[in-house]
Protein backbone atom coordinates (compact mmCIF):
# COMPACT_ATOMS: atom_id res chain seq x y z
CA UNK A 1 0.00 0.00 0.00
CA UNK A 2 1.45 3.18 -1.02
CA UNK A 3 0.01 6.86 0.15
CA UNK A 4 0.00 9.98 -1.44
CA UNK A 5 0.50 12.91 1.01
CA UNK A 6 0.67 16.78 0.15
CA UNK A 7 4.27 18.30 -0.22
CA UNK A 8 2.45 21.79 0.75
CA UNK A 9 -0.52 24.02 2.13
CA UNK A 10 -2.27 23.84 -1.42
CA UNK A 11 -5.99 24.24 -2.66
CA UNK A 12 -6.61 21.16 -4.60
CA UNK A 13 -7.71 22.28 -8.14
CA UNK A 14 -8.98 19.46 -9.94
CA UNK A 15 -9.29 15.33 -9.26
CA UNK A 16 -8.00 13.93 -12.16
CA UNK A 17 -8.21 10.24 -11.54
CA UNK A 18 -11.16 8.78 -9.86
CA UNK A 19 -11.52 5.65 -7.30
CA UNK A 20 -11.26 2.31 -8.49
CA UNK A 21 -8.95 3.63 -11.32
CA UNK A 22 -5.68 1.26 -12.42
CA UNK A 23 -2.96 3.79 -12.22
CA UNK A 24 0.70 3.80 -13.38
CA UNK A 25 3.70 5.17 -11.69
CA UNK A 26 3.95 9.02 -12.35
CA UNK A 27 0.41 9.48 -13.36
CA UNK A 28 -1.63 12.57 -12.21
CA UNK A 29 -4.02 11.76 -9.30
CA UNK A 30 -4.94 15.37 -8.20
CA UNK A 31 -3.36 19.37 -9.00
CA UNK A 32 -3.16 21.15 -6.81
CA UNK A 33 -2.78 25.22 -6.99
CA UNK A 34 -0.36 27.19 -4.55
CA UNK A 35 0.93 30.41 -5.03
CA UNK A 36 -0.63 30.72 -8.55
CA UNK A 37 1.09 27.45 -8.90
CA UNK A 38 -0.41 24.13 -10.36
CA UNK A 39 1.31 21.30 -8.51
CA UNK A 40 0.47 18.24 -9.90
CA UNK A 41 0.10 15.08 -7.19
CA UNK A 42 1.92 11.82 -9.39
CA UNK A 43 1.04 8.46 -7.92
CA UNK A 44 4.04 7.40 -7.00
CA UNK A 45 3.80 3.25 -7.74
CA UNK A 46 1.63 1.47 -9.64
CA UNK A 47 -1.91 -0.23 -8.50
CA UNK A 48 -5.42 0.37 -8.20
CA UNK A 49 -6.54 3.71 -6.58
CA UNK A 50 -8.50 2.54 -3.30
CA UNK A 51 -9.11 5.77 -1.77
CA UNK A 52 -9.19 9.01 -2.30
CA UNK A 53 -9.05 11.51 0.18
CA UNK A 54 -9.67 15.42 -1.13
CA UNK A 55 -12.02 16.63 -3.16
CA UNK A 56 -11.90 19.96 -5.48
CA UNK A 57 -12.07 23.26 -3.88
CA UNK A 58 -10.71 21.75 -0.61
CA UNK A 59 -7.26 23.00 1.33
CA UNK A 60 -4.88 20.68 2.29
CA UNK A 61 -2.14 20.66 5.10
CA UNK A 62 1.37 19.86 4.48
CA UNK A 63 1.31 16.14 5.13
CA UNK A 64 -2.11 15.65 4.59
CA UNK A 65 -3.32 12.42 2.60
CA UNK A 66 -4.54 12.77 -0.53
CA UNK A 67 -4.83 8.96 -2.07
CA UNK A 68 -4.25 5.39 -1.59
CA UNK A 69 -2.29 2.94 -4.03
CA UNK A 70 -2.40 -0.85 -3.46
CA UNK B 1 13.59 49.37 4.18
CA UNK B 2 16.67 50.71 2.13
CA UNK B 3 15.45 53.10 -0.81
CA UNK B 4 18.88 54.55 -2.27
CA UNK B 5 17.00 55.11 -5.54
CA UNK B 6 14.53 57.51 -3.84
CA UNK B 7 15.50 61.19 -3.35
CA UNK B 8 14.30 64.47 -1.06
CA UNK B 9 13.18 64.27 1.92
CA UNK B 10 9.74 65.20 3.65
CA UNK B 11 9.15 68.97 3.55
CA UNK B 12 11.12 69.35 0.20
CA UNK B 13 9.02 66.72 -1.55
CA UNK B 14 5.77 68.24 -0.26
CA UNK B 15 6.31 72.33 -1.00
CA UNK B 16 7.52 70.16 -4.98
CA UNK B 17 4.37 68.55 -4.71
CA UNK B 18 2.01 71.81 -3.94
CA UNK B 19 3.84 73.65 -6.17
CA UNK B 20 3.26 71.58 -9.32
CA UNK B 21 -0.57 71.43 -7.99
CA UNK B 22 -1.24 67.79 -7.05
CA UNK B 23 -5.11 67.54 -7.10
CA UNK B 24 -5.60 64.58 -4.72
CA UNK B 25 -4.56 64.13 -1.42
CA UNK B 26 -5.04 60.59 -0.34
CA UNK B 27 -4.22 57.35 -2.43
CA UNK B 28 -5.75 53.80 -1.98
CA UNK B 29 -3.49 51.50 -2.88
CA UNK B 30 -5.76 48.25 -4.50
CA UNK B 31 -2.80 46.27 -3.45
CA UNK B 32 -0.37 44.14 -0.77
CA UNK B 33 2.51 42.72 -0.11
CA UNK B 34 5.94 44.55 -0.89
CA UNK B 35 4.17 46.70 -3.85
CA UNK B 36 1.87 48.15 -1.73
CA UNK B 37 4.46 48.99 0.81
CA UNK B 38 6.67 49.98 -1.34
CA UNK B 39 3.82 52.56 -3.22
CA UNK B 40 3.01 53.66 0.47
CA UNK B 41 6.34 54.44 1.44
CA UNK B 42 6.40 57.31 -1.73
CA UNK B 43 2.93 58.20 -1.08
CA UNK B 44 3.36 59.56 2.34
CA UNK B 45 6.84 61.00 1.74
CA UNK B 46 5.00 63.40 -0.72
CA UNK B 47 2.88 64.31 1.89
CA UNK B 48 -0.29 62.48 1.06
CA UNK B 49 -2.63 60.24 2.91
CA UNK B 50 -1.67 56.34 2.05
CA UNK B 51 -5.13 54.00 2.67
CA UNK B 52 -4.35 50.11 2.22
CA UNK B 53 -6.88 47.93 1.89
CA UNK B 54 -6.33 44.27 2.66
CA UNK B 55 -7.82 40.41 2.71
CA UNK B 56 -8.59 38.27 5.79
CA UNK B 57 -4.74 36.46 5.10
CA UNK B 58 -2.51 39.76 4.97
CA UNK B 59 -4.21 41.62 8.30
CA UNK B 60 -0.72 41.34 10.15
CA UNK B 61 1.72 42.30 7.19
CA UNK B 62 3.97 45.80 7.48
CA UNK B 63 1.85 47.54 4.65
CA UNK B 64 -1.12 47.39 6.45
CA UNK B 65 0.45 49.00 9.68
CA UNK B 66 2.81 51.55 7.58
CA UNK B 67 -0.25 53.13 5.48
CA UNK B 68 -2.06 56.42 7.47
CA UNK B 69 -5.69 54.19 7.35
CA UNK B 70 -6.37 50.31 6.27
CA UNK B 71 -9.38 48.57 5.34
CA UNK B 72 -10.79 45.02 5.29
CA UNK B 73 -11.49 44.57 1.79
CA UNK B 74 -12.75 40.39 2.25
CA UNK B 75 -11.74 37.05 2.25
CA UNK B 76 -8.26 35.62 1.15
CA UNK B 77 -9.14 34.74 -2.26
CA UNK B 78 -7.79 36.82 -4.28
CA UNK B 79 -11.20 36.98 -6.10
CA UNK B 80 -13.35 38.08 -3.08
CA UNK B 81 -11.12 40.75 -2.04
CA UNK B 82 -7.77 42.15 -4.56
CA UNK B 83 -9.65 41.48 -7.70
CA UNK B 84 -13.11 42.68 -6.64
CA UNK B 85 -13.82 46.03 -8.07
CA UNK B 86 -17.00 46.77 -6.17
CA UNK B 87 -15.41 45.70 -3.04
CA UNK B 88 -12.11 48.29 -4.19
CA UNK B 89 -14.42 51.07 -5.17
CA UNK B 90 -16.52 50.83 -1.95
CA UNK B 91 -13.22 51.14 0.65
CA UNK B 92 -12.01 53.89 -1.80
CA UNK B 93 -15.53 55.57 -1.28
CA UNK B 94 -15.72 55.06 2.48
CA UNK B 95 -12.12 56.26 3.34
CA UNK B 96 -13.04 59.21 0.64
CA UNK B 97 -9.88 58.35 -1.51
CA UNK B 98 -8.82 60.50 -3.95
CA UNK B 99 -6.40 58.43 -5.71
CA UNK B 100 -6.08 54.82 -6.42
CA UNK B 101 -2.53 53.18 -7.27
CA UNK B 102 -3.37 49.86 -8.88
CA UNK B 103 0.37 48.50 -7.95
CA UNK B 104 1.09 44.95 -10.66
CA UNK B 105 -1.17 41.99 -11.10
CA UNK B 106 -4.34 41.91 -9.87
CA UNK B 107 -6.91 44.87 -10.73
CA UNK B 108 -3.54 46.81 -12.46
CA UNK B 109 -4.32 45.56 -16.22
CA UNK B 110 -8.01 46.16 -16.11
CA UNK B 111 -9.35 48.80 -18.26
CA UNK B 112 -12.79 48.51 -17.13
CA UNK B 113 -10.82 49.08 -13.35
CA UNK B 114 -9.40 51.84 -14.25
CA UNK B 115 -12.85 53.54 -16.38
CA UNK B 116 -14.92 52.77 -13.33
CA UNK B 117 -12.30 54.64 -11.08
CA UNK B 118 -12.20 57.55 -13.21
CA UNK B 119 -16.34 57.33 -13.80
CA UNK B 120 -16.59 57.48 -9.68
CA UNK B 121 -14.83 60.88 -9.93
CA UNK B 122 -11.13 59.53 -8.63
CA UNK B 123 -7.40 59.99 -10.59
CA UNK B 124 -6.25 56.76 -11.98
CA UNK B 125 -2.57 56.31 -11.01
CA UNK B 126 -1.57 54.50 -14.51
CA UNK B 127 -2.41 55.11 -18.51
CA UNK B 128 -5.64 56.02 -20.30
CA UNK B 129 -7.91 52.93 -20.01
CA UNK B 130 -7.55 53.21 -24.12
CA UNK B 131 -3.88 52.26 -23.82
CA UNK B 132 -4.61 49.79 -21.01
CA UNK B 133 -7.29 48.18 -23.67
CA UNK B 134 -5.17 48.04 -26.73
CA UNK B 135 -2.09 46.46 -25.42
CA UNK B 136 -3.71 43.81 -22.80
CA UNK B 137 -5.36 41.68 -25.93
CA UNK B 138 -1.70 40.61 -27.09
CA UNK B 139 -2.76 40.05 -30.61
CA UNK B 140 -3.59 43.71 -31.11
CA UNK B 141 -1.07 44.80 -29.46
CA UNK B 142 1.16 42.71 -32.02
CA UNK B 143 -0.74 44.25 -34.73
CA UNK B 144 -0.32 47.54 -33.50
CA UNK B 145 3.31 47.82 -32.93
CA UNK B 146 3.74 46.19 -36.32
CA UNK B 147 1.86 49.08 -37.93
CA UNK B 148 3.80 51.70 -35.42
CA UNK B 149 7.13 50.24 -37.15
CA UNK B 150 8.30 48.12 -33.70
CA UNK B 151 9.40 44.51 -35.27
CA UNK B 152 7.32 41.60 -33.96
CA UNK B 153 8.08 37.94 -34.16
CA UNK B 154 5.77 36.02 -36.74
CA UNK B 155 2.42 35.05 -34.79
CA UNK B 156 -1.34 35.22 -34.99
CA UNK B 157 -2.56 38.59 -36.67
CA UNK B 158 -6.13 36.95 -35.35
CA UNK B 159 -7.11 34.03 -32.44
CA UNK B 160 -6.21 30.47 -33.34
CA UNK B 161 -9.80 28.89 -33.26
CA UNK B 162 -9.03 25.24 -32.73
CA UNK B 163 -6.24 22.53 -32.57
CA UNK B 164 -6.59 22.45 -36.35
CA UNK B 165 -6.14 25.94 -36.68
CA UNK B 166 -3.17 25.69 -34.55
CA UNK B 167 -1.14 23.28 -36.60
CA UNK B 168 -1.83 25.24 -39.71
CA UNK B 169 -0.53 28.50 -38.84
CA UNK B 170 2.47 26.90 -36.88
CA UNK B 171 3.00 25.23 -40.39
CA UNK B 172 3.43 28.99 -41.67
CA UNK B 173 5.28 30.54 -38.46
CA UNK B 174 7.83 27.13 -38.48
CA UNK B 175 8.82 25.33 -35.26
CA UNK B 176 9.45 26.02 -32.65
CA UNK B 177 6.39 28.07 -31.35
CA UNK B 178 5.12 29.44 -28.47
CA UNK B 179 1.52 29.24 -27.51
CA UNK B 180 0.00 32.29 -25.32
CA UNK B 181 -3.05 33.45 -23.62
CA UNK B 182 -4.00 36.43 -25.64
CA UNK B 183 -5.69 38.32 -22.32
CA UNK B 184 -2.35 36.87 -20.81
CA UNK B 185 0.92 38.41 -19.54
CA UNK B 186 3.79 37.62 -16.88
CA UNK B 187 4.63 34.55 -19.32
CA UNK B 188 1.81 32.60 -17.18
CA UNK B 189 -0.04 29.66 -18.95
CA UNK B 190 2.20 29.87 -21.85
CA UNK B 191 4.17 27.09 -23.13
CA UNK B 192 6.71 26.29 -25.95
CA UNK B 193 5.70 23.62 -29.00
CA UNK B 194 9.11 22.30 -30.94
CA UNK B 195 6.40 20.02 -33.31
CA UNK B 196 3.09 19.17 -34.41
CA UNK B 197 3.11 16.52 -31.45
CA UNK B 198 3.51 18.82 -28.54
CA UNK B 199 0.91 21.97 -30.31
CA UNK B 200 -1.61 18.93 -30.33
CA UNK B 201 -1.12 18.33 -26.57
CA UNK B 202 -0.30 21.54 -25.84
CA UNK B 203 -3.20 23.42 -26.87
CA UNK B 204 -5.93 22.41 -25.31
CA UNK B 205 -4.47 22.92 -21.97
CA UNK B 206 -3.31 26.26 -22.95
CA UNK B 207 -6.89 27.45 -23.41
CA UNK B 208 -8.03 25.74 -20.09
CA UNK B 209 -5.48 27.79 -18.30
CA UNK B 210 -6.37 31.12 -20.05
CA UNK B 211 -9.35 30.72 -19.71
CA UNK B 212 -8.85 30.11 -16.27
CA UNK B 213 -6.50 32.97 -15.24
CA UNK B 214 -7.49 36.00 -18.17
CA UNK B 215 -11.30 34.97 -18.30
CA UNK B 216 -10.91 34.57 -22.20
CA UNK B 217 -9.60 31.36 -23.90
CA UNK B 218 -8.37 32.90 -27.16
CA UNK B 219 -4.83 31.82 -27.92
CA UNK B 220 -1.80 33.56 -30.35
CA UNK B 221 0.68 31.25 -31.78
CA UNK B 222 3.99 33.04 -31.94
CA UNK B 223 7.63 32.11 -33.33
CA UNK B 224 9.87 31.21 -30.35
CA UNK B 225 13.35 32.49 -30.36
CA UNK B 226 15.62 30.33 -28.88
CA UNK B 227 18.73 31.57 -26.73
CA UNK B 228 17.17 34.85 -26.59
CA UNK B 229 17.13 37.51 -23.54
CA UNK B 230 14.54 38.81 -22.44
CA UNK B 231 15.29 42.53 -22.37
CA UNK B 232 12.73 45.34 -21.74
CA UNK B 233 12.76 49.54 -21.81
CA UNK B 234 11.03 51.31 -19.11
CA UNK B 235 9.40 54.10 -20.58
CA UNK B 236 7.25 57.14 -19.04
CA UNK B 237 4.74 59.15 -20.89
CA UNK B 238 4.47 62.59 -19.93
CA UNK B 239 1.00 65.09 -19.94
CA UNK B 240 3.08 67.11 -22.90
CA UNK B 241 2.71 63.66 -24.99
CA UNK B 242 6.39 63.15 -25.40
CA UNK B 243 7.44 59.45 -24.38
CA UNK B 244 10.56 58.86 -22.10
CA UNK B 245 12.87 55.69 -22.87
CA UNK B 246 14.30 55.19 -19.15
CA UNK B 247 17.24 52.49 -19.86
CA UNK B 248 16.49 49.03 -20.27
CA UNK B 249 16.06 45.95 -17.64
CA UNK B 250 17.46 42.24 -18.46
CA UNK B 251 15.19 39.37 -17.39
CA UNK B 252 16.74 36.55 -18.73
CA UNK B 253 16.80 34.80 -15.70
CA UNK B 254 12.89 32.49 -15.73
CA UNK B 255 12.30 29.44 -14.32
CA UNK B 256 8.62 28.62 -15.62
CA UNK B 257 8.99 31.72 -17.87
CA UNK B 258 8.31 33.54 -14.56
CA UNK B 259 11.49 36.29 -13.65
CA UNK B 260 13.80 35.35 -11.06
CA UNK B 261 16.25 37.78 -11.63
CA UNK B 262 17.11 41.11 -13.61
CA UNK B 263 20.09 43.38 -14.09
CA UNK B 264 20.55 46.93 -15.47
CA UNK B 265 22.03 47.67 -17.75
CA UNK B 266 22.00 44.46 -19.95
CA UNK B 267 25.10 42.75 -20.59
CA UNK B 268 24.39 41.55 -24.00
CA UNK B 269 23.17 44.62 -25.13
CA UNK B 270 24.95 46.98 -27.36
CA UNK B 271 25.19 50.24 -27.17
CA UNK B 272 23.50 50.60 -30.94
CA UNK B 273 21.24 47.87 -30.35
CA UNK B 274 20.16 49.79 -26.94
CA UNK B 275 19.68 53.06 -28.96
CA UNK B 276 17.39 50.71 -31.37
CA UNK B 277 15.29 49.37 -28.76
CA UNK B 278 14.85 52.69 -27.07
CA UNK B 279 13.47 54.55 -29.85
CA UNK B 280 11.16 51.82 -30.80
CA UNK B 281 9.82 51.22 -27.37
CA UNK B 282 9.07 55.28 -27.41
CA UNK B 283 7.41 54.71 -30.84
CA UNK B 284 5.50 51.90 -28.76
CA UNK B 285 4.05 54.35 -26.01
CA UNK B 286 3.37 57.13 -28.55
CA UNK B 287 1.14 54.76 -30.63
CA UNK B 288 -1.34 54.21 -27.98
CA UNK B 289 -0.91 57.70 -26.18
CA UNK B 290 0.99 56.63 -23.56
CA UNK B 291 0.85 58.25 -19.75
CA UNK B 292 2.58 57.42 -16.83
CA UNK B 293 5.27 54.18 -16.40
CA UNK B 294 5.16 51.35 -18.58
CA UNK B 295 7.46 48.96 -19.79
CA UNK B 296 7.94 47.73 -23.50
CA UNK B 297 9.11 43.91 -23.06
CA UNK B 298 11.18 42.45 -26.39
CA UNK B 299 12.96 39.49 -27.18
CA UNK B 300 16.57 40.04 -28.11
CA UNK B 301 18.63 37.47 -30.74
CA UNK B 302 22.06 38.56 -28.90
CA UNK B 303 23.99 35.89 -32.33
CA UNK B 304 21.96 38.67 -34.90
CA UNK B 305 22.03 41.60 -32.09
CA UNK B 306 18.05 42.28 -33.23
CA UNK B 307 15.38 42.07 -30.98
CA UNK B 308 11.18 41.65 -31.57
CA UNK B 309 8.38 43.53 -29.52
CA UNK B 310 6.96 40.89 -26.65
CA UNK B 311 4.13 42.70 -25.00
CA UNK B 312 3.76 46.14 -23.14
CA UNK B 313 3.18 46.28 -19.56
CA UNK B 314 0.81 49.07 -18.98
CA UNK B 315 1.54 50.10 -15.26
CA UNK B 316 4.39 50.01 -12.74
CA UNK B 317 6.82 46.69 -12.94
CA UNK B 318 8.17 44.39 -10.30
CA UNK B 319 11.59 45.27 -11.19
CA UNK B 320 11.45 48.97 -11.10
CA UNK B 321 13.97 49.49 -8.45
CA UNK B 322 16.44 48.70 -10.50
CA UNK B 323 15.37 51.38 -12.77
CA UNK B 324 15.31 53.42 -9.87
CA UNK B 325 18.80 53.07 -8.30
CA UNK B 326 20.57 53.68 -11.45
CA UNK B 327 18.83 57.18 -12.53
CA UNK B 328 18.28 58.18 -9.12
CA UNK B 329 14.44 58.66 -10.12
CA UNK B 330 11.71 57.66 -7.77
CA UNK B 331 9.07 56.24 -10.62
CA UNK B 332 5.96 56.09 -8.15
CA UNK B 333 6.69 59.66 -7.44
CA UNK B 334 6.89 60.32 -11.14
CA UNK B 335 3.73 58.30 -11.80
CA UNK B 336 1.75 60.12 -8.70
CA UNK B 337 2.60 63.52 -10.38
CA UNK B 338 1.60 62.66 -14.20
CA UNK B 339 -1.52 61.22 -12.85
CA UNK B 340 -2.07 64.68 -11.09
CA UNK B 341 -1.35 66.07 -14.82
CA UNK B 342 1.73 67.83 -13.36
CA UNK B 343 5.42 67.89 -14.68
CA UNK B 344 8.31 65.11 -13.70
CA UNK B 345 10.38 65.62 -10.49
CA UNK B 346 12.92 65.59 -12.65
CA UNK B 347 14.41 67.45 -16.00
CA UNK B 348 13.12 65.00 -18.94
CA UNK B 349 15.80 65.98 -20.75
CA UNK B 350 18.66 65.42 -18.72
CA UNK B 351 18.53 61.65 -16.83
CA UNK B 352 21.70 59.61 -16.99
CA UNK B 353 22.01 55.59 -16.14
CA UNK B 354 24.80 55.16 -13.30
CA UNK B 355 26.66 52.44 -12.84
CA UNK B 356 25.29 49.14 -12.55
CA UNK B 357 21.74 46.80 -10.54
CA UNK B 358 20.95 43.68 -9.98
CA UNK B 359 17.51 42.48 -8.42
CA UNK B 360 16.84 39.10 -6.86
CA UNK B 361 13.05 37.94 -6.30
CA UNK B 362 13.49 36.53 -2.88
CA UNK B 363 10.77 33.56 -3.46
CA UNK B 364 9.23 31.31 -0.60
CA UNK B 365 10.14 28.18 -2.42
CA UNK B 366 12.17 25.31 -2.70
CA UNK B 367 15.78 26.50 -4.10
CA UNK B 368 15.87 22.59 -6.23
CA UNK B 369 12.51 22.50 -7.39
CA UNK B 370 10.82 25.67 -7.02
CA UNK B 371 7.97 24.45 -5.31
CA UNK B 372 5.67 26.67 -3.14
CA UNK B 373 6.54 26.86 0.49
CA UNK B 374 4.16 28.78 2.08
CA UNK B 375 4.56 28.89 6.20
CA UNK B 376 4.91 30.85 9.39
CA UNK B 377 8.28 33.31 9.24
CA UNK B 378 10.06 32.74 12.39
CA UNK B 379 13.05 34.74 11.39
CA UNK B 380 13.14 37.63 9.40
CA UNK B 381 16.87 39.57 9.33
CA UNK B 382 17.30 41.76 6.35
CA UNK B 383 20.98 42.97 4.82
CA UNK B 384 22.14 45.87 4.52
CA UNK B 385 24.90 48.44 3.47
CA UNK B 386 26.23 50.44 0.79
CA UNK B 387 24.03 50.16 -2.87
CA UNK B 388 21.69 47.35 -0.92
CA UNK B 389 17.57 48.37 -1.45
CA UNK B 390 15.26 45.65 0.25
CA UNK B 391 11.58 46.02 -0.66
CA UNK B 392 9.81 42.78 1.43
CA UNK B 393 6.49 42.46 1.50
CA UNK B 394 7.22 40.64 5.43
CA UNK B 395 8.51 40.06 8.43
CA UNK B 396 9.19 37.74 11.34
CA UNK B 397 5.83 36.24 12.61
CA UNK B 398 3.99 36.78 9.22
CA UNK B 399 2.73 33.98 7.55
CA UNK B 400 3.01 33.26 4.13
CA UNK B 401 -0.48 32.01 2.21
CA UNK B 402 -1.22 29.78 -0.40
CA UNK B 403 -3.37 32.46 -1.69
CA UNK B 404 -0.54 34.67 -4.33
CA UNK B 405 2.11 34.64 -5.01
CA UNK B 406 5.58 33.52 -3.75
CA UNK B 407 7.11 36.79 -3.94
CA UNK B 408 8.51 37.79 -0.21
CA UNK B 409 10.76 40.79 -1.36
CA UNK B 410 13.05 42.03 -3.81
CA UNK B 411 16.91 42.20 -3.00
CA UNK B 412 18.85 44.88 -5.16
CA UNK B 413 22.30 45.80 -5.19
CA UNK B 414 23.79 49.21 -6.90
CA UNK B 415 27.46 49.50 -7.94
CA UNK B 416 29.40 51.81 -9.70
CA UNK B 417 29.96 49.09 -12.32
CA UNK B 418 28.72 45.33 -13.11
CA UNK B 419 31.30 43.24 -10.94
CA UNK B 420 30.22 45.83 -7.95
CA UNK B 421 26.80 45.12 -7.97
CA UNK B 422 27.25 41.45 -8.16
CA UNK B 423 29.93 41.47 -4.82
CA UNK B 424 27.36 43.63 -3.07
CA UNK B 425 24.51 41.22 -3.93
CA UNK B 426 26.42 38.22 -3.14
CA UNK B 427 27.12 40.06 0.47
CA UNK B 428 23.53 40.47 1.02
CA UNK B 429 21.91 37.29 -0.42
CA UNK B 430 24.69 35.81 2.55
CA UNK B 431 23.71 38.60 4.71
CA UNK B 432 19.59 37.68 4.48
CA UNK B 433 18.25 35.41 7.34
CA UNK B 434 14.97 33.45 6.14
CA UNK B 435 13.59 31.24 8.53
CA UNK B 436 9.93 29.33 8.33
CA UNK B 437 9.23 28.65 4.64
CA UNK B 438 11.78 27.71 2.49
CA UNK B 439 13.25 30.18 0.19
CA UNK B 440 15.15 30.75 -3.42
CA UNK B 441 18.10 32.55 -1.49
CA UNK B 442 20.55 29.40 -1.62
CA UNK B 443 19.27 29.66 -5.42
CA UNK B 444 20.32 33.10 -5.60
CA UNK B 445 23.53 32.71 -4.38
CA UNK B 446 24.50 29.32 -6.59
CA UNK B 447 23.35 31.97 -9.45
CA UNK B 448 26.04 34.51 -8.37
CA UNK B 449 28.78 32.06 -8.04
CA UNK B 450 27.93 30.13 -11.24
CA UNK B 451 30.45 30.99 -14.20
CA UNK B 452 27.53 31.40 -16.96
CA UNK B 453 25.78 34.06 -14.99
CA UNK B 454 29.17 36.39 -13.92
CA UNK B 455 30.41 36.13 -17.79
CA UNK B 456 26.80 38.27 -18.46
CA UNK B 457 26.49 35.49 -21.43
CA UNK B 458 23.19 34.01 -20.29
CA UNK B 459 19.90 33.41 -22.12
CA UNK B 460 16.53 32.68 -20.80
CA UNK B 461 17.32 28.94 -20.34
CA UNK B 462 20.16 29.99 -18.15
CA UNK B 463 18.06 28.61 -14.96
CA UNK B 464 17.63 24.88 -17.27
CA UNK B 465 21.12 24.88 -17.13
CA UNK B 466 21.81 25.21 -13.63
CA UNK B 467 18.73 22.73 -13.09
CA UNK B 468 19.13 19.69 -15.79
Amino acid sequence: MTEVRAEMVANVWQVVASEGDEVADGDTLVILESMKMEIPVLAEAPGTLTKLAVAEGDVVQEGDLIAVIE
Amino acid sequence: MKAEGETGGAPEASRRHSERGIQFESVLVANRGEIARRIIRTVRRMGLRAIAVYSEADAGLPYVGEADEAVPIGPAPAAGSYLDVGGVLGAARRTGAAAIHPGYGFLAESAEFAARVIDAGMTWVGPPPSAIEQMGDKINARNLMEQAGVPVAAGSKEPVADVGAAVAEAARIGYPVMIKAAAGGGGIGMSAAANEAELRAGFETARTRAERFFGSSDILLERCIERARHVEVQILGLNDSRVLALGERDCSVQRRHQKVAEETPSPGVTPELRARMLAAAIRAGEAVGYRGAGTVECLVDTQAQDFVFLEMNTRLQVEHPITEMVTGIDLVEQQLLIAAGGETSFDPTGVTNNGHAVELRVYAEDPRRFLPSPGVITEWSEPSGPGVRVDAGYAAGNEVTPYYDPLLAKLCAHGSCRDEALQRARDAVAAFRISGPKTNLPFHAELLESAEFASGRYDTSVIARLRP
